[in-house]
């Protein structure tokens, strides 16, 4: 492979369809919400992010294309089941019943151990896509990535709270 | 520019380390050379992505089975694959073979680690009775060394520590000041007495000293003198930003096209061929070498190329296949394979690492911690004293890497909070990945594997690439010293994690297979065409020629006897270098011919 480094292009298509997008942004939210210090998830792009990575031509990621798209039907048919809505039209509320019995492996109930892999998964690729733009490097505060005349290690604050002075 | 059009006196196959610093001491020294490589041409001053965010990137930069070390890196058509150019493994084996197809091969992208082999990994058999011992001392090579760093640019101090060489005077560039999370290790390390010093990596922390440094390294050479002093004065120091691994637009490390290529070409003595895939050498009737046929991989045409020496720099394993493939009634077992030792004591590095989290790095006040993209202090091996007591259960040593620090969030950077966080969403989740940004850490080892009998590569002979060339089979076996010594690595990092209050996020294993990297997965591939003393026992002698055919050299891992946990592109350069001056002397004197 020897694409251009300096010019990227996302070169395959991508596949989930506009009302898994709109399922997936919704839920790209609940685990990363807007607050004082950031937008939301999706408003940084990242349910496209995750349909990139799903629609992706390499074995993982196909994996992850069935285990994003069950999850996300699972979402919907539940939140059918449960409330009479599809998920993305949920409250609050309703939204964080449903992630709550997924959102943790070890405390999922048997039959959802699938929907608690997608849940996770969605959970890593999301924070993947949000703090890798500028607003949220700027969020965490990363310095860095731009030239420096000199580099002097850790400030003294640094150093005190270390115990290194 | 064509700056002459009759045979090269040299033909040099391959333009990474060896290669590199072959064509460069050959063209200085006023020889003329035709550099073969496999790849195309590359310039790391117009294609490094050097400031791209991992979000411009298809999947955030992510690694895939295209690009394994991700989007950015600086590795062209390969990986531990090459579109159309495979490898086969007998069964049980998983060796890995990392090539790429660019001019400046893995010098490109490397880990810029450059540690000296020391007076004990010369001769490792007289130590410990394992192994075998190098026709050449620490002293015989040290010279090479200072020239190699002096012209590289490596950063580091002298320690006068055992087995871990100083450099000569003025050699060194500065080392950077450490980050906060090295500073803290070292504080831990102090206390279970392992060594933390300055790591030595081919990366300027100033501006070279182009006068005095290449009136040093070319005393008698006045063009040498010139193009080298040119070629330093080109080159920016670190700005303490951006991945090593991406190349470096600035030349502040070291690429074979950016410090070895460039002055060499400048002295009109170098021709570079690109897209050049050799298949064999060739020989007349006499037995000597007299040029080799290559693809040209555009026009997937054979072409031929003569000179009156070959040196092969092609990579351990591509240049053993080149000579097993190069069959003749002179040697129908393969070119300079009298002793059958060719292709044989394959080695790789002894992998093994832990990650961890610490709570003490949490919550840190944010500021710069790139630096030097890698390491700035590092651990060399201390258990001399406990190895010779017979109180470990393996032979040799390992030195640690370790990494962390505030950087650039990418691929992954919060995946697996999961079982830290009881599986945080929302607000809090978005909270604790504040609170855990920048305290994650890592310690890899990177440790001696002993040649064996049962690890080399050989010509398979029912598969050939999409050249038509046939290609290798990888054999594979690990000894108790090599799992041992990964068992010992994974221990003795969780328990350094342990003593700085953090937790282990790994499976620290006692089985020393589950705790080893896969073969050839440390990108440290060395020997299969071993110097030594006598034509019986080694395909080549101390200046990396051919027992058999004098005017064959092999100038890359392939020479290696050992393989030290001194990571080997250093050692190639410098043995490179210190070839190379001896090819030219017997150029002038007659003795190749």
């Amino acid at each position: 492979m020897d694409p251009d480094l300096v010019a990227p292009v996302v070169p395959w298509d991508l596949v989930l369809s506009e009302d898994e997008l709109v399922s997936l942004a919704s839920l790209c939210d609940v685990i990363i919400p807007a607050d004082q210090h950031s937008p939301a998830a999706s408003a940084l792009g990242a349910h496209d992010f995750i349909n990139e990575w799903v629609s992706a031509p390499y074995e993982g990621n196909e994996r992850d294309l069935t285990l994003v798209r069950g999850g996300l039907a699972w979402l919907n048919t539940e939140s059918h089941r449960r409330f009479d809505a599809p998920f993305a039209l949920l409250g609050a509320g309703q939204k964080a019943e449903l992630c709550d019995e997924i959102c943790y492996a070890p405390r999922a109930a048997p039959g959802l151990e699938a929907q608690a892999r997608f849940f996770d998964k969605v959970r890593d690729l999301t924070s993947t896509a949000f703090w890798t733009t500028e607003e949220g490097m700027a969020d965490l505060g990363f310095v860095g990535n731009r030239p420096m005349a000199t580099f002097e290690g850790p400030p003294p604050e640094v150093l005190q709270r270390l115990g290194l002075t | 520019m064509m700056p002459w059009q009759d045979d090269p006196d040299v033909i040099v196959v391959g333009s990474g380390a060896g290669g590199g610093m072959a064509a460069y001491v050959l063209a200085c020294s006023g020889v003329k050379v035709l550099l073969l490589e496999a790849g195309r041409d590359y310039d790391p001053v117009t294609e490094t992505p050097m400031f791209q965010l991992p979000k411009d990137a298809p999947l955030r930069a992510a690694g895939t089975s295209d690009k394994p070390f991700g989007f950015y890196d600086a590795t062209v058509d390969g990986g531990w694959s090459v579109p159309g150019e495979p490898y086969t493994s007998a069964e049980g084996t998983n060796f890995m073979w990392w090539r790429s197809r660019m001019l400046g091969g893995r010098t490109n992208h490397w880990g810029r680690i450059s540690l000296r082999m020391g007076e004990y990994d010369f001769k490792p058999y007289s130590r410990d009775g394992l192994g075998f011992d190098w026709p050449m001392t620490y002293d015989d090579l040290a010279p090479w060394y200072d020239k190699t760093e002096m012209l590289v640019g490596v950063y580091g101090t002298n320690e006068g520590l055992e087995n871990t060489p100083d450099s000569g005077p003025e050699v060194l560039q500065p080392p950077p000041a450490p980050r906060a999370y090295e500073l803290l290790t070292k504080k831990t390390c102090d206390g279970l007495d392992i060594p933390v010093i300055p790591a030595h990596l081919a990366i300027l922390t100033e501006r070279q000293a182009a006068e005095r440094l290449s009136n040093r390294l070319w005393p008698d050479n006045g063009l040498a003198r010139r193009v080298t002093r040119e070629s330093m004065a080109s080159r920016a120091a670190c700005f303490w930003a951006t991945p090593c691994g991406r190349g470096c637009s600035i030349k502040a490390n070291f690429q074979s096209p950016t410090v070895c290529l460039p002055p060499a070409l400048a002295t009109g003595n170098l021709r570079i061929v690109t897209n050049a895939m050799v298949r064999e050498v060739t020989v007349d009737a006499g037995g000597r070498a007299n040029g080799v046929h290559y693809i040209d991989r555009e026009t997937r045409t054979d072409r031929f190329a003569s000179a009156g020496v070959v040196v092969l720099a092609a990579s351990a394993c591509e240049s053993a296949r080149i000579l097993l493939n190069s069959r003749s009634s002179s040697f129908p077992d393969g070119l300079g394979n009298g002793s059958g030792l060719v292709g044989r004591y394959l080695m790789d590095t002894v992998g093994a690492g832990v990650s961890g989290q610490i709570p003490a790095l949490e919550n840190l006040p944010r500021h710069p911690e790139e630096g030097a993209s890698a390491m700035h202090l590092y651990m060399p091996w201390w258990l001399y004293g406990e190895q010779a007591r017979g109180a470990l259960d393996f032979a040799r040593g390992y030195h640690v890497e370790f990494g962390g620090g505030q950087r650039m969030p990418g691929y992954g950077a919060f995946s697996g909070l999961e079982p830290l966080t009881e599986g945080a969403y929302g607000q809090r989740f978005k909270e604790e990945c504040r609170r855990y940004y920048g305290s994650f850490m890592y310690f890899d080892g990177r440790g001696e594997m002993i040649p064996n009998d049962d690890s080399y590569c050989e010509i398979d002979p029912d598969v050939v690439d999409q050249w038509g060339i046939p290609v290798l089979k990888f054999h594979w076996e690990w000894s108790d010293h090599e799992l041992n010594q990964a068992v010992h690595m994974q221990e003795t990092f969780a328990e350094i994690i342990d003593a700085m209050g953090g937790q282990v996020l790994s499976t620290v294993q006692t089985d020393g297979a589950r705790a080893i990297a896969a073969p050839g997965q440390i990108i440290h591939e060395v020997g299969c065409t071993r110097m030594g003393d006598s034509a019986s026992n080694s395909v080549l002698n101390q200046y990396c020629q051919s027992w058999e055919v004098p005017n064959l050299f092999v100038m890359d891992g392939g020479p290696f006897v050992s393989n030290a946990d001194k990571n080997p592109t250093l050692s190639i350069m410098a043995i490179a270098w210190r070839s190379s001056e001896y090819l030219v002397e017997q150029l002038a004197t007659g003795g190749l011919s």
